[in-house]
């Protein structure tokens, strides 16, 4: 859907030098959008695509206001994200309710990242505010607006600038029509978890992510040194991306780089053994061959399992860089050398030493 | 096994607050709790630094770093040799998603 109007600073993609200007005034009321509380299979099929990484930034619903059901001037407001998850899960929270969606532009990304970033912003709700008009359309002067929304709002900015109330909702949209009922959050209902189904819904993209670089790593070994060696890649990859995210509350350590080389460790050895146990070379030589993969799979799973940090609900910027400087180096240093006895040992076999 | 998230750059000024409760309300670690005149610094270690107390606090009681831990936007950022705390975190996302400074040339121009 087309806005009726320009929203501050939308220029259209192929407008050459036109300039963003926030300034130009609604010269006519804005659209007011009507959505309902039902999820389809087209809604479905969307979430399932996002989760994927397919087309990344492309779920998106348009920004402005929206109905969802029959709200009057005293139904309450709710701010949210143009990103189709946020919103979906917003209104099939509301299933029976009349009450008003604010939708911030943040460029197709949920709330909580928005915020971090600034898109879902203090800027953003006042000029959203403002050019819907809501102060037309409703007679209080109260927006609720998720907590995760908090890192980009500051509250007492958007009362003196718009004359709205920011009242902070529950950090789950679940749990809006208790909070809708009592006015008031839980201290439960602030706190955010990261459960097992909130983990592994980000192994897809994760994989995804991680993926095209390992296919080529692990064609590239089969041809140099076996379909066993591939299989060792493909599984350092799928433990750091997969099998780390479902387990990470249950490995040791509090640190997410020795959290990754202890699940790398884990599942490097049964490759370890397989080379042990190959009668066919020299005993130095399966030695060497079983050191490689306990030196690169725990290194490749940690750097994983570090990236993985930005996708979690608790790290500190302070705790990942202290862990950037602390354990990148290892795992650099575990890889190259891995690496080299590797080759060493291929040279070696492709000379005749054994 | 030392921890490298024990600890984190928040800084509470009691002295300065007036018990309004928004950070308890912000906060998504229960860090500040409810407290009879003033907000009480609960779990100062469970800080991950999102900087919405810091944001939400009507008088600057609160000071944090604010910033994403995302070690993939600081990595990214330290091997383009930018600064490690000028990367953005993509969420999980690929380069082109979430983030990464070029985006925001293009983020005025996305809306036809």
């Amino acid at each position: 859907m087309t806005p009726s109007q320009p929203s501050c600073c939308s220029c259209s993609p192929g407008a050459e030098a036109a300039p963003c200007s926030c300034s130009t005034p609604p010269r006519q009321p804005a659209e007011i959008r009507v959505t309902d509380s039902t999820i389809t299979f087209a809604n479905r099929l969307d979430h399932f695509l996002a989760r994927w990484g397919v087309h990344r930034t492309g779920h998106r619903v348009a920004p402005g206001l929206w109905r969802l059901g029959s709200p009057a001037a005293e139904s309450p407001v709710l701010a949210s994200a143009n990103y189709t998850l946020s919103f979906d899960a917003l209104r099939s929270a509301l299933a029976g309710y009349d009450a008003y969606i604010l939708v911030l532009d943040t460029k197709g990304i949920n709330v909580w990242c928005a915020a971090g970033k600034g898109t879902f912003g203090t800027e953003e709700l006042v000029s959203r505010l403002e050019t819907a008009g809501l102060a037309g359309i409703v007679t209080h002067r109260k927006i609720i607006v998720p907590q995760l929304g908090a890192p980009g709002i500051s509250a007492h900015e958007v009362k003196r600038r718009s004359g709205f109330t920011v009242e902070y909702g529950p950090v789950r949209a679940g749990d809006l029509p208790e909070y809708l009922m009592t006015g008031k959050a839980e201290p439960a209902m602030r706190r955010v978890q990261f459960p097992i189904n909130d983990r592994i819904v980000l192994a897809p993209v994760e994989l995804i992510q991680a993926a095209l670089p390992a296919m080529v790593v692990a064609a590239g070994l089969w041809f140099l040194a076996g379909p066993v060696a591939a299989l060792a890649a493909i599984s350092a990859v799928v433990a750091g991306t997969v099998l780390f995210p479902a387990l990470l509350p249950f490995i040791p350590t509090s640190d997410f780089s020795t959290k990754g080389l202890l699940l790398g460790g884990v599942v490097a050895i049964p490759f370890a053994v397989a080379f042990t146990s190959d009668t066919a070379l020299p005993v130095w030589a399966a030695i060497a061959g079983a050191v490689i993969p306990l030196l690169i799979m725990p290194a490749v799973t940690a750097y994983l399992a570090l990236n993985f940090t930005g996708s979690t609900t608790f790290t500190s910027r302070t705790g990942v860089k202290k862990e950037i400087f602390r354990y990148v180096p290892v795992m650099a240093c575990m890889a190259v050398s891995g690496i080299i006895l590797g080759l060493a040992l291929g040279v070696s076999r492709f000379t005749g030493v054994y | 096994m030392s921890d490298s998230y024990e600890k984190n750059t928040l800084h509470y000024h009691k002295e300065l607050c007036i018990n309004c409760r928004r950070c308890t309300q912000v906060c998504p670690h229960g860090v500040f709790a409810e407290g009879s005149d003033h907000a009480e610094l609960a779990r100062p270690a469970a800080c991950m630094e999102c900087g919405a107390c810091a944001l939400n606090c009507p008088v600057q009681a609160i000071e944090v770093q604010s910033g994403v831990g995302c070690a993939w936007a600081m990595i990214s950022a330290a091997l383009m040799g930018r600064d490690m705390d000028s990367g953005e975190c993509s969420c999980g996302g690929d380069e082109g998603s979430c983030c990464g400074a070029h985006q925001e040339k293009s983020s005025c121009c996305d809306e036809k």
